[in-house]
């Protein structure tokens, strides 16, 4: 049985079996059907000019620029690092992206790269996508990556454990994770492709709060489906639940398969309309992206100018 | 060891956007209003015979959009003669021939559903998306159920013939002006009727566009009448002799006032009356869509809705937070320029509409009960709406007959589980919707079984389509029996090949016969002036999809020498690192069409600057 929480306070430190069963039993179910009805309204939103500019620059702010793969080497996260900071060469008024997201072994690379510029480095850990791994190696690494110059951790959770409903377990992992950090920036990654439903999505990022999250992400993007709009929706929602169960903020991370300047401007919407301005900012909302900023850049430019202009006039990430 | 952090840690430099939409407006010339309208009768407008004229405003501004003809009943007769005299001829119309009609106009009104979306927000008030979104597609939707029901009627009631009726009078409310005209002219005219219609005091432009829409599908004249007027008007329609079916939506008063009039007289008779319906959210709700579900019950129309959820029930274990949470997403509800693209509440349609649901506001905040603030308020001087409140009733008194009104107060109080519930639910004279909002599925047939209402949604509230069996199963026609005529035929010996089937042509773009993203179309003259066909009329986006498709088509043109391999969208992007497009080359001579849906170009893969530059 599902009641609201009624009143607002601190959670306890350290949950245990039977206070988190409690806390969990407290979040509302989702009906999938309405919740894609409500962004697909929320989609219609027509979005001009002024609000469109301010949005667009405001998506670049937000951007996580990122690049996961085998192949990447120093040489690609350098010209990464320099598409980061100043991502339109020929318009200075464009603003850098939020940070610069890569694997551990490249974290000193990007941590040169960006030294003095403002741009963050994020790393992702915990044995990045899957995070089928022993919590004590999970730790380490989050701990050694910090060590290594990331301004920012994205973790995975164990959705192995989560599906199995072995929550205590997934609560005590971010947990341990987020001491590891030291006080670095820590995203928890649910990998909401994986878990099936938006009810389990509701309840992952609830436990993820309340072990300390202080971004829930949805995706390591890897995996199709990756961020949605209904997904996003619904992390917004619980969200703004346990901002007003715990007076805290955290932020939310759509990440992989948002490619487009519009399907960026439609996720501002849902946040605007969900969360409220107070939530538009790079403290507090961010996109995984790589192949999106180009297409941000080429609206901005289109905006300006009145002109579209071939992809040819902008710089590869 | 720890690396001194080098990046500037860019927290708190950058306050939160103070994000606003900036006014997106639907532009308001896509529509031609004449400045005068006349009465349609017999395929033709016509002047009325009292001379008389009134004027017809745009709820926002106020201003008047037209003038229009005032019936009395020397016209109302007049049409009902030729509505007559047109029954003899499309009863015993080949019902294929009926449905041929019915179809074209159903496809005419999508080709031009921009144009009438726009003319129902100026003449109505509803904001520009909802009459985009919702009566346009399910006008088109009416008009394409029905006309495949025409040629079916003989196996649709087993052992039973269905026959025409007569002449159907029908008079309809302002809140959907053409989707209520579809509801009542669709089934009518698909089995073999003929329709006097009277569309509302305030909203006449669209059924007076639409009957120039049906002259040229090709409706024979005298088929469907169209009569503009007052109260009177609609009375002369209900009570002249000759009219065998009466339909009417609106007020319970008026709804009543008829069916006194005809007791007695023989004529068929069906209302679809006011409505007060009843949402009752249970605690294992799912809250946040519950939330929008009472939202869209009492805002959707401005709340103009025969069905609005206005009586809002709440377990009282989740009371307070819910209505803490409702209040919350009140305030984010965009009143304003019916035309604006953004607006979630336009105008209320009339003055005296507004004075009404004042004066309902200032009754109902007596007795004890609290208004809740919602924070909507007009939006500018001149433009008609309320601020909605919604009132928490300590206890909810029975709702008093003849309160009905299509666009009022919320009211919502705390309640018991299920009994309860139920018992203050069906406390009301009215049993037109409900809903019920709960995550459990035994719960809802239970609620449904006990719940006395035409319609009990779950999770959901306001959907339609043609097929909802509400009211309808006893349209016009569709009942056997009781008709005055016996049917024409239904066995209809014209091959297909017959039929002229009047095509809208479409655009061509990348391999595909798109229609027109703007939703508008243009006729294309025969040299005697006659419309030959429809053509779409491309947008700048269906521009740029075009040239969005013949970039991707690009190296398939240089030729196969120049061939370049297209790359597969990546699946999950770049960061999301899923496998990286097919940079195989194809075998020599071997010609590959690009990957994907054409127009969805994405612009990180292109062909190489190389293959560029050579052509």
């Amino acid at each position: 049985m599902t009641v609201l929480p009624t009143t607002a306070g601190p959670l306890p430190d350290r949950m245990t079996a039977v206070t988190l069963v409690s806390y969990l039993g407290s979040v509302p179910p989702v009906d999938e059907v309405a919740a894609a009805e409500r962004v697909a309204a929320l989609s219609k939103r027509s979005i001009k000019r002024e609000s469109k500019l301010a949005a667009l620059e405001m998506a670049v702010r937000m951007m996580d620029l990122t690049t996961l793969e085998g192949q990447d080497t120093p040489g690609k996260v350098r010209q990464l690092a320099a598409k980061a900071i100043r991502p339109d060469p020929v318009d200075p008024s464009v603003p850098s992206v939020a940070a610069v997201c890569v694997y551990p072994n490249l974290v000193p690379i990007a941590r040169e790269a960006l030294q003095g510029s403002g741009v963050r480095v994020a790393s992702v850990a915990t044995y990045f996508p899957s995070g089928q791994a022993p919590t004590d190696l999970k730790v380490e690494e989050a701990r050694r990556v910090v060590e290594m110059g990331a301004d920012e951790v994205d973790m995975v959770i164990d959705r192995g454990a989560f599906l199995s409903g072995r929550y205590l377990e997934v609560y005590d992992e971010i947990r341990a994770v987020r001491e590891a950090c030291q006080g670095a920036h820590l995203k928890v990654i649910l990998e909401t492709g994986e878990l099936g439903t938006l009810d389990a999505v509701r309840r992952a990022s609830m436990l993820a709060m309340a072990a300390g999250a202080d971004f829930i992400k949805t995706s390591t993007g890897k995996v199709t489906p990756a961020a949605t709009l209904p997904v996003t929706l619904v992390m917004l929602e619980a969200i703004r639940d346990f901002h007003a169960l715990t007076g805290r903020k955290v932020g939310m991370k759509p990440a992989g398969g948002i490619r487009t300047a519009k399907e960026a401007i439609r996720y501002l919407v849902v946040l605007y309309e969900t969360l409220g301005g107070e939530w538009m900012t790079p403290d507090l909302f961010r996109f995984g992206a790589s192949s999106l900023l180009n297409d941000v850049l080429m609206q901005i430019r289109w905006v300006k100018t009145g002109r579209y202009q071939s992809a040819d006039y902008f710089t590869l990430p | 060891m720890r690396m001194e952090p080098a990046s500037v840690d860019h927290r708190g430099e950058l306050a939160p956007l103070d994000w606003e939409y900036v006014p997106s407006r639907e532009a308001a010339d896509l529509v031609e209003i004449q400045p005068r309208y006349g009465l349609f009768i017999d395929g033709e407008f016509t002047e009325p015979a009292s001379g008389d004229w009134f004027p017809t405003i745009n709820p926002a501004t106020e201003e008047t959009l037209a003038e229009v003809a005032r019936a009395d009943a020397t016209d109302v007769d007049r049409a009902v003669t030729a509505a007559r005299a047109a029954f003899t001829s499309w009863s015993k119309t080949d019902p294929a021939e009926r449905a041929k009609i019915l179809f074209r106009i159903a496809r005419m009104i999508q080709e031009r559903s921009r144009e009438f979306a726009v003319l129902e927000t100026l003449d109505g008030g509803k904001p520009i998306k909802e009459s985009r979104d919702v009566d346009l597609p399910l006008v088109a939707a009416h008009f394409f159920y029905y006309a495949g029901w025409a040629d079916k009627l003989e196996y649709a009631f087993p052992g039973l013939r269905p026959r025409p009726v007569g002449v159907a009078g029908q008079v309809i409310p302002w809140n959907f002006p053409l989707l209520m005209l579809a509801w009542k002219v669709a089934p009518a005219l698909a089995t073999g009727n003929t329709v006097l219609l009277k569309p509302a005091e305030t909203t006449p432009l669209s059924a007076l566009h639409f009957a120039a829409l049906a002259v040229e599908a090709g409706l024979p004249p005298g088929v469907l009448n169209i009569v503009t007027g007052a109260g009177d008007t609609g009375e002369a329609v209900v009570t002249h002799p000759e009219v065998d079916k009466v339909a009417f939506t609106g007020s319970t008063e008026v709804g009543k006032l008829i069916q006194r009039r005809l007791a007695g007289t023989g004529k068929r008779l069906t209302l679809e009356l006011g409505g007060k319906g009843a949402h009752i959210i249970f605690e294992d709700a799912p809250v946040d869509q519950a939330i929008e579900g009472v939202i869209n019950g009492i805002f959707f129309n401005q709340g103009h809705v025969c069905c609005a959820g206005s009586r809002l029930f709440i377990q009282e274990s989740i009371a307070e937070p819910f209505l803490e949470k409702l209040k919350a997403r009140l305030r984010t509800l965009r009143v304003g320029d019916p035309l604006d693209k953004n607006t979630d509440v336009g105008a209320i349609n009339s003055a005296a509409q507004l004075a009404k649901i004042e004066e309902l506001v200032r009754s109902g905040s007596r007795g004890g009960r609290r208004a809740v603030p919602t924070g909507l308020s007009p939006a500018r001087p001149g433009v008609l709406v309320p601020a909605h409140p919604v009132h928490r009733g300590v206890a909810e008194p029975p709702d008093r007959p003849g309160g009905d009104l299509r666009a009022r107060p919320c009211r919502c109080s705390p309640s018991a589980p299920p009994d309860e519930a139920v018992e203050k639910a069906n406390n009301t004279p009215y049993g037109l919707a409900a809903g019920v909002w709960t995550s459990k599925g035994s719960r809802i047939l239970w609620m449904a079984d006990r719940i006395r209402s035409g319609v009990v949604w779950a999770n959901t509230y306001i959907r339609f389509d043609p097929e909802l069996p509400v009211r309808r199963v006893q349209g016009v026609g569709l009942r056997p029996g009781g008709g005055t005529s016996r049917a024409a035929s239904l066995s209809g010996d014209a091959p297909m090949s017959r039929l002229d089937v009047r095509k809208t042509y479409k655009l061509y773009i990348g391999g595909e016969f798109p229609r027109s993203e703007s939703g508008r179309s243009y006729p294309v003259a025969r040299p005697d002036g006659t419309v030959a066909a429809r053509v779409a009329r491309a947008s700048r986006k269906d521009l740029r999809d075009a040239v969005r498709a013949a970039r991707r088509a690009f190296p398939w043109m240089g030729g196969p020498h120049r061939l370049q391999p297209w790359p597969d969208p990546l699946p999950g992007g770049r960061d999301g690192g899923g496998p990286r497009g097919d940079l195989r080359r194809p075998a020599p001579g071997v010609r590959r069409w690009p990957a994907g849906r054409p127009g969805g170009g994405d612009p990180q893969h292109r062909p190489s600057r190389l293959v560029r530059r050579m052509v």
